[in-house]
């Protein structure tokens, strides 16, 4: 099915199906319930075991060495040379190509096992190893990028270049809505405090790409204003804006007496979702029905519109209100000097919140149909970048393995999935590609990433691009 | 059966993957897409039954079926199986796909209703029609098609005058004569390009991480220029893919050229250059495939096409065109433009740098005769020494310290030898030191000159009269361990205080005079420092004195009251209760050196002035080199940050070395082979003598054997005034891509496009004066079920306008739009905090909103940021240009609506147009109602809509009568003031008002 003209059928086609019910029925755009995912029924292959997404993406890249990927031995070779063999002259960035030592540092940060899996977890995630048991930890990830750009697009969209639909959007595509007052796709933004002038974010994280734009992601801002242009002008109250719109209904539907034109009968339906969204999103967004022991579960940022806690309890009122993918970006993880003072506080951001963000949806029942992801873009090496310390060091990017976590709907709990080497640095079992963790994120929705795809000059684009991957067995319940 | 429409698509989209062109892919080595392969093996013409491939398409066995069932696809349908079956049964007609076929030109078809036809355009959309049993819809209304016209020419509404020109004259030579002023107009270059810019992908940014601004506004102006030009389209091809490369290529040419700079250009650091550089080839190969030839050439990259005939190696070889051009594929200049570009001083800096060239030119010369004399210099400077009369007019020293009466030193100082007698050496120590009493008084407001022979051994203090111990009040002269000189005045030490620092260096062991003058203004720039009689450049740290510098510690040589012991040799200090002019500052040292010369009697005496000359003539050198140096400098950052460049295409002298990449990676490269830049086999060769190069390709591109270039062209043009292409897939004319609606159209246009000399505007006025265009856009029940996409015909197409039409519509309407055309992008309102929400602290800051004029210009102008596109396009489906894209999606959201009713442009454009519908209306409800009307939509309200109307103003008027507050807020919207002579709860109402009428879907929608 050919996106663009899909777009442009749409309506129509819809109109003619239902012509004579309600006008309603015709409403079938990007917020409108069954008309949009007709292309996508045929791409549905394993039944769901998640409804929904919550993606809590890192950017900037952590390091998988101090919070996840436990290496006791590195203490003992603190400071020596990274082997050759180790390395096996695979590509630096530019940042590091020409340092002349390339010496070995081990995590500042102490190890614990925790939960019944005994799953070694870093003193810096105290809530996180909580958590351990309703988790996968996959230690194996990889990816084909080294820089945060094309890494960060590449985890979002399949492809290291701007132009391919990100994976809320092949999601929003491939099911549908599953609520008729809010975007099937919201995007969260939070700023770190670990390194506050990070790596920027891009809209295209969130855009659709050769899909039609009704599945781009709508981000909802901490301001005012959640939704761009969502609050009428000033000196325009709700009757009068109710007046408005009603003007404009009666309007366009004389207009449709005399065109005939279905695209106008979707445009005033358009209208009256604008204007519900009006309510549901400061409704979605307003916590003061929250009770304290929930606030208290996410920790004291939660009472800051904006941070990465505030944005994970909103995350869960979307996941109450079937928004159906909801991506959060926390930034300030790329550390390449300062390591320590900065993972400290970006821990301390997220800890606590991701962990809340879990165990609440647990309470609630809705972890079992809600796929959590938290990571980011890439990993970090082994060896330090620039000077080392007794305090501090850094860490250049390391895309040939780190660590990311899943939970809930479709994820076996409580294991430890794929092993790197002594060092971090290689994968030696399980690896596990971006490209394998997408399709396995569509597994659990229910979508064969093989057929959830559009044509565009002459490719099938994917999600999952046009080499072999596959969902990860090992982590699937 | 046609095989082209019925029987190649399905082959193509069902079968090429693995039976195709992709060697790699090829399953039993059979290919579908060569007609000799085919029936060599699987096809019988004439014989469905006999043939291999109807049974495996038509079983029912998954071992026997194809596609089979690990393929993930459907089997084929059964209208497919028996298209392909009946085309067999008729003998299997082969025949290349339509669009590599050579273009010929059709004769024009009959039909049932020709005299409804006005050109032969309505030819060949009847015969279509004839097949369909479809008659064509009655001519639009006259107020419909003025008013399309003129969206579609020109991207802007028509104004009320010239609809009602129209409307009183309904020859077909009015409708042409309005056509011919549409495309006349500076308007329509403007809406041409905005159309152009997506293929083009052209941005005002890099695209990559920072995302910050490029400069490529002046490529843009280029486009509009051509078009209103109309700038026959393949010379407008050849200029952007290869101006350059013209002979004499004007700088116009060469600007044109930017085409294929405005692809995204990665700045971040730690990237690797020539993974980057691969990746700006690729996708300039994809952008000209794309703009010029419809072809995704792209998908050769990693792996031979798997659908159009496109090798991998012919990919490479396709991309060795572009692949000796000298820019860089990842760059450290993160802001701005990065070369090679073109720069496009305006007038005014044409004037600023003839100023800076003419000044440096006198500095230069300067420099030069300083150093062109220097072996003399020494000999002449002392004969004009030596003839020098005394220099009568020498001021008086207020108070003078010879410091040369051996009888009065003490140890540990001692007496040593200076330029003309005796001075006095300090040895740094805190014994060492003279004090001269109250004998000069000192203060703020009281000018003075100071002057003394020093030769610097170590730091310390010339001459002080400080209190240390009370906030350092009082002056002193430093020479800092870098024998630098540094002047205080101060009352408190730091925060009432001046102090300043001489960049000029005295030179160890060597005599040096040091003048300080003051000329009592408490300020800074009121100090001056001489060096052997030159001014030296002075560094001021502290310019903060506002209280009295007097002191009770006395004058001293050598030390201030508590430290700064100085280490070296003094004499001859001289105080004037005056400021001396540099002429009297050079007296002092001419005197001086005259009498040294006159003395010198040992070789040793003649060597110290010697010494000291030459310090100071390369002191003099040095200040003239420095001076230069800052001009040159400050001509460079002029030019950086105010003359205009734009990146332009330039070839290597030496061409780079081709090759295939293994799996299109950068750093796997196929050495065994070298190749050269060439065009795909299917399509006809580059001519023999042409040039192996972008011109070449370029000439290839738009000769009359390009079977692909003029049908894309046209196409796009068509779909410009159509909102879809006669090939639906803009993009793709390749195997997947959709067939045309009418192939014999197509090729005419084409046809008749070359042979006007690709003529564009005659092309669009060709179509816009069709009976065919002239349709009414108004639908049925027949309609909508006979050709629901409406790629008949039967009826115009009636579509919401594009991003920018939406826009620049709503502020003609209201009155504010700003016609001005080019320059630099602009940036119209944006909602606060969108860039800084993605990219914080790092990329170009916070948006500025643009000021006045700025506000209001066309969107094409719109500050275009890659990677937080301007919300007022994107939320209308406009693409982010990271890429080539030639077609846009028409989406119909909520968040639209949000954006209509509530954007402040829109707000503002509403509160306009209030005031124009009351300004100009008349002086009744229901003639300024509809005036608002007309201007938004073209025609007058019919009387039910002109009831809702008024009963809509009626409510707004009661509502804000009763709320003034209200009413002052909504007139308060936007940038531009309210009209202050209309009441504001009347204006408010109409505000209202007009946002209703501005949110019409008619309003948005051409029709």
């Amino acid at each position: 099915m050919d996106p663009l003209h899909f777009t442009q059928q749409m309506n129509r086609r819809d109109f003619l199906q239902q012509s004579g019910c309600a006008l309603g029925a015709v409403a079938a755009s990007m917020l409108g319930a069954s008309g949009t995912s007709q292309a996508a029924t045929s791409q549905v292959s394993s039944p769901a075991r998640a409804k929904r997404v919550i993606y809590m993406f890192q950017s900037g890249a952590p390091t998988q060495i101090e919070l996840f990927d436990y290496k006791p031995n590195l203490r003992d070779i603190e400071m020596s040379e990274l082997p050759d063999d180790v390395r096996m002259g695979q590509r630096l960035t530019g940042m590091t190509a020409n340092q002349n030592k390339f010496p070995v540092v081990a995590s500042k940060f102490d190890f614990a096992q925790h939960g019944e899996s005994g799953t070694w977890i870093s003193e810096l995630l105290p809530h996180t190893a909580g958590i351990v048991d309703d988790m996968s930890l996959v230690r194996s990830v990889h990816t084909d990028a080294i820089n945060h750009d094309p890494a960060i697009t590449f985890c979002q969209t399949g492809s290291q270049l701007a132009g391919r639909p990100s994976m809320g959007a092949w999601v929003a595509y491939g099911l549908g809505t599953a609520n008729r007052d809010l975007p099937t796709f919201m995007v969260l933004l939070s700023r770190g405090t670990g390194r506050a002038a990070g790596q920027p974010l891009y809209d295209r994280l969130w855009g659709s790409g050769v899909l039609s734009s009704r599945y781009q992601g709508v981000k909802l801002r901490s301001g005012e204003e959640p939704v761009l242009y969502l609050a009428n002008p000033a000196g325009c109250d709700t009757n009068t804006r109710r007046q408005m719109l009603d003007q404009i209904r009666d309007l366009n539907l004389q207009k449709f007496e005399a065109a005939h034109d279905p695209e106008i009968l979707t445009r005033i339906e358009q209208y009256e979702l604008a204007f519900r969204m009006q309510t549901t999103v400061p409704d979605l967004t307003d916590i003061s029905d929250e009770p304290e022991h929930i606030l208290d579960l996410y920790g004291p940022d939660v009472r800051t519109p904006g941070t990465y806690a505030r944005n994970c309890l909103l995350a869960r009122r979307m996941a109450e209100r079937d928004v159906r993918f909801i991506q959060l970006y926390h930034m300030g993880w790329d550390h390449h000097d300062n390591l320590p003072d900065h993972l400290t506080k970006q821990c301390s951001d997220t800890d606590q919140p991701s962990a809340a963000l879990v165990t609440d949806l647990k309470q609630r029942g809705l972890l079992d149909d809600t796929l959590i992801i938290w990571g980011g873009e890439f990993g970090r090496t082994v060896y330090s970048q620039g000077k080392v310390t007794d305090t501090t060091y850094g860490r250049d990017h390391h895309p040939r393995c780190f660590s990311m976590w899943l939970a809930g709907g479709g994820i076996r709990p409580g294991q430890v999935y794929g092993t790197t080497d002594d060092f971090s640095y290689n994968v030696v079992e399980n690896p596990v590609h971006i490209n394998d963790l997408n399709a396995t994120i569509l597994h659990c929705l229910g979508l064969d990433h093989e057929r959830l795809s559009v044509k565009y000059q002459g490719l099938d684009v994917r999600l999952t691009g046009v080499e072999e991957h596959s969902p990860v067995q090992g982590i699937l319940a | 059966m046609d095989f082209g429409r019925d029987v190649m698509p399905v082959l193509a989209e069902r079968c090429f993957a693995c039976h195709g062109p992709d060697a790699a892919q090829r399953k039993a080595d059979l290919r579908l897409d060569l007609e000799a392969e085919a029936k060599k093996t699987v096809l019988v013409p004439g014989d469905a039954g006999a043939s291999e491939l109807v049974r495996r398409i038509s079983s029912s066995d998954p071992d026997v079926r194809m596609p089979p069932p690990e393929s993930n696809q459907e089997p084929l349908s059964q209208d497919q199986i028996t298209s392909i079956r009946s085309w067999i049964e008729d003998g299997a007609p082969w025949a290349n796909h339509w669009s590599y076929e050579s273009i010929e030109r059709p004769s024009l078809p009959s039909s049932s209703t020709e005299d409804w036809a006005r050109n032969p355009i309505d030819h060949f959309v009847l015969a279509r029609l004839d097949q369909a049993g479809l008659q064509p819809s009655p001519e639009a209304s006259r107020e419909t098609l003025i008013r399309r016209l003129s969206l579609d020419l020109t991207g802007l509404p028509p104004t009320l005058e010239m609809v009602d020109a129209f409307l009183a004259d309904e020859s077909d030579a009015t409708y042409e004569k309005i056509v011919d002023r549409l495309l006349d107009s500076a308007d329509y270059g403007e809406h041409m390009a905005s159309d152009w810019l997506d293929g083009a992908r052209y941005a005002d940014t890099n695209g990559y991480q920072n995302d910050f601004k490029r400069n490529m506004w002046p490529w843009r102006d280029w486009v509009i220029k051509a078009f209103n030009a109309n700038v026959p389209f393949d010379q407008f091809a050849v200029e952007q893919l290869a101006g350059d490369l013209l002979p004499n290529a004007t700088d116009e040419q060469r600007i044109a050229t930017g085409f294929n700079r405005n692809n995204r250009a990665n700045t971040e650091g730690g990237s690797i250059e020539e993974e980057w550089r691969v990746e700006n080839l690729v996708d300039r190969v994809e952008t000209t495939g794309t703009v010029f030839l419809g072809l995704s050439i792209g998908c050769a990259r990693c792996h031979d096409h798997k659908y159009d005939p496109i090798s991998q190696v012919e990919f490479y070889e396709f991309m060795g065109f572009f692949n000796s051009t000298a820019d860089k594929g990842f760059y450290q200049e993160t802001r701005g433009n990065a070369g090679p570009s073109v720069s496009l001083p305006t007038y005014e800096n044409q004037l600023r740098l003839a100023e800076f060239d003419q000044t440096i030119d006198v500095v230069k010369a300067e420099v030069d005769a300083l150093n062109d004399a220097r072996p003399f210099a020494y000999m002449a400077w002392r004969g004009r020494l030596r003839d020098r009369r005394e220099n009568s007019l020498e001021p008086e020293a207020a108070f003078t310290y010879a410091l040369d009466d051996p009888s009065k030193v003490a140890e540990p100082l001692i007496t040593t030898e200076g330029l003309t007698g005796p001075a006095v050496q300090f040895d740094g120590s805190p014994e060492a030191q003279l004090e001269l009493g109250q004998s000069v008084a000192l203060d703020r407001a009281e000018p003075f000159t100071i002057s003394v022979w020093v030769r610097p051994q170590g730091a310390g203090a010339v001459f002080s009269r400080m209190d240390d111990a009370s906030a350092n009040r009082g002056i002193d002269v430093l020479i800092s361990k870098d024998k630098e000189i540094s002047v205080h005045l101060v009352n408190a030490w730091p925060d009432n205080a001046i102090k300043v620092i001489s960049d000029a260096r005295l030179k160890t062991g060597t005599w040096s005079h040091i003048c300080v003058t003051y000329d009592g203004s408490s300020k800074a720039e009121g100090v001056h420092v001489f060096v052997n009689g030159s001014l030296a450049t002075l560094k001021t740290e502290k310019d903060a004195l506002s209280e009295t510098i007097d002191t009770k510690a006395p004058l001293r040589i050598g030390s201030r009251s508590s430290g700064e012991h100085f280490k070296g040799a003094i004499t001859d200090f001289r105080f004037y209760a005056e400021v001396l002019d540099a002429d009297a500052i050079r007296a002092l040292v001419d005197t001086k050196l005259q009498t040294a010369l006159t003395v010198a009697a040992s070789s040793a005496a003649n060597k110290r002035i010697e010494d000291l000359f030459h310090l100071q003539y390369e002191y003099e050198v040095k200040a003239r080199g420095d001076h230069l140096s800052a001009v040159r400098k400050e001509r460079f950052d002029y030019v950086k940050e105010s003359v205009p460049t734009v990146m332009v295409m330039k070839e290597l002298d030496k061409p780079r070395p081709t090759y295939r990449l293994n799996r299109g990676a950068y750093d796997a490269p196929d050495l065994t082979r070298e190749l050269q830049p060439g065009v795909p086999a299917f399509l006809p060769e580059l001519p023999e003598d042409a040039p192996q190069n972008r011109l070449g390709l370029a000439r290839w591109l738009v000769s009359p054997d390009n079977p692909l270039t003029a049908r894309v062209a046209v196409n796009r043009y068509w779909q410009m005034i159509f909102g879809r292409g006669l090939v639906k897939t803009t993009e793709d004319f390749g195997f997947q891509g959709a067939p045309p609606t009418h192939p014999e159209l197509l090729d005419w246009l084409a046809t008749d496009f070359v042979e006007s000399a690709w003529d564009v505007k005659g092309l669009l006025k060709r179509i816009v004066t069709s009976a065919t265009y002239r349709q009414s856009s108004d639908l049925n029940e027949l309609l909508l079920s006979s050709d629901p996409a409406g790629a008949l015909y039967a009826s115009a197409p009636r579509y919401r306008m594009r991003a920018e039409v939406l826009r620049d519509n709503a502020l003609a309407v209201s009155g504010l739009l700003a016609r001005r055309i080019g320059g630099p992008s602009v940036k119209p309102y944006q909602p606060e905090g969108l860039w800084e929400e993605l990219a914080g602290g790092a990329g170009e800051g916070p948006y500025k909103v643009s000021e006045g004029d700025d506000l209001y210009r066309r969107s094409l102008y719109t500050y275009r940021k890659r990677t937080v596109p301007p919300p007022t396009l994107t939320t209308f489906d406009s693409p982010g240009w990271d890429l080539c894209r030639v077609r846009r999606g028409r989406t119909n959201t909520p968040l639209q609506a949000l954006a209509l009713l509530n954007d402040v442009t829109y707000a503002e454009a509403a509160r306009s147009l209030a005031e124009r519908m009351i300004s100009e209306g008349g002086s009744d409800d229901d003639p300024r109602i509809v005036h608002g009307f007309r201007l938004a939509t073209g025609r007058r309200p019919t009387t039910n809509e002109l009831k809702v109307l008024r009963a809509g103003l009626d409510g707004y008027s009661e509502t804000y009568a009763a709320k003034p507050d209200a009413a002052a807020a909504v007139i308060a919207v936007g940038a531009s003031s309210p009209a202050n002579d209309i009441q504001a709860d009347h204006l408010a109402a109409f505000t209202a008002l007009a946002s209703v009428i501005l949110n019409l879907d008619e309003s948005i929608t051409r029709e």
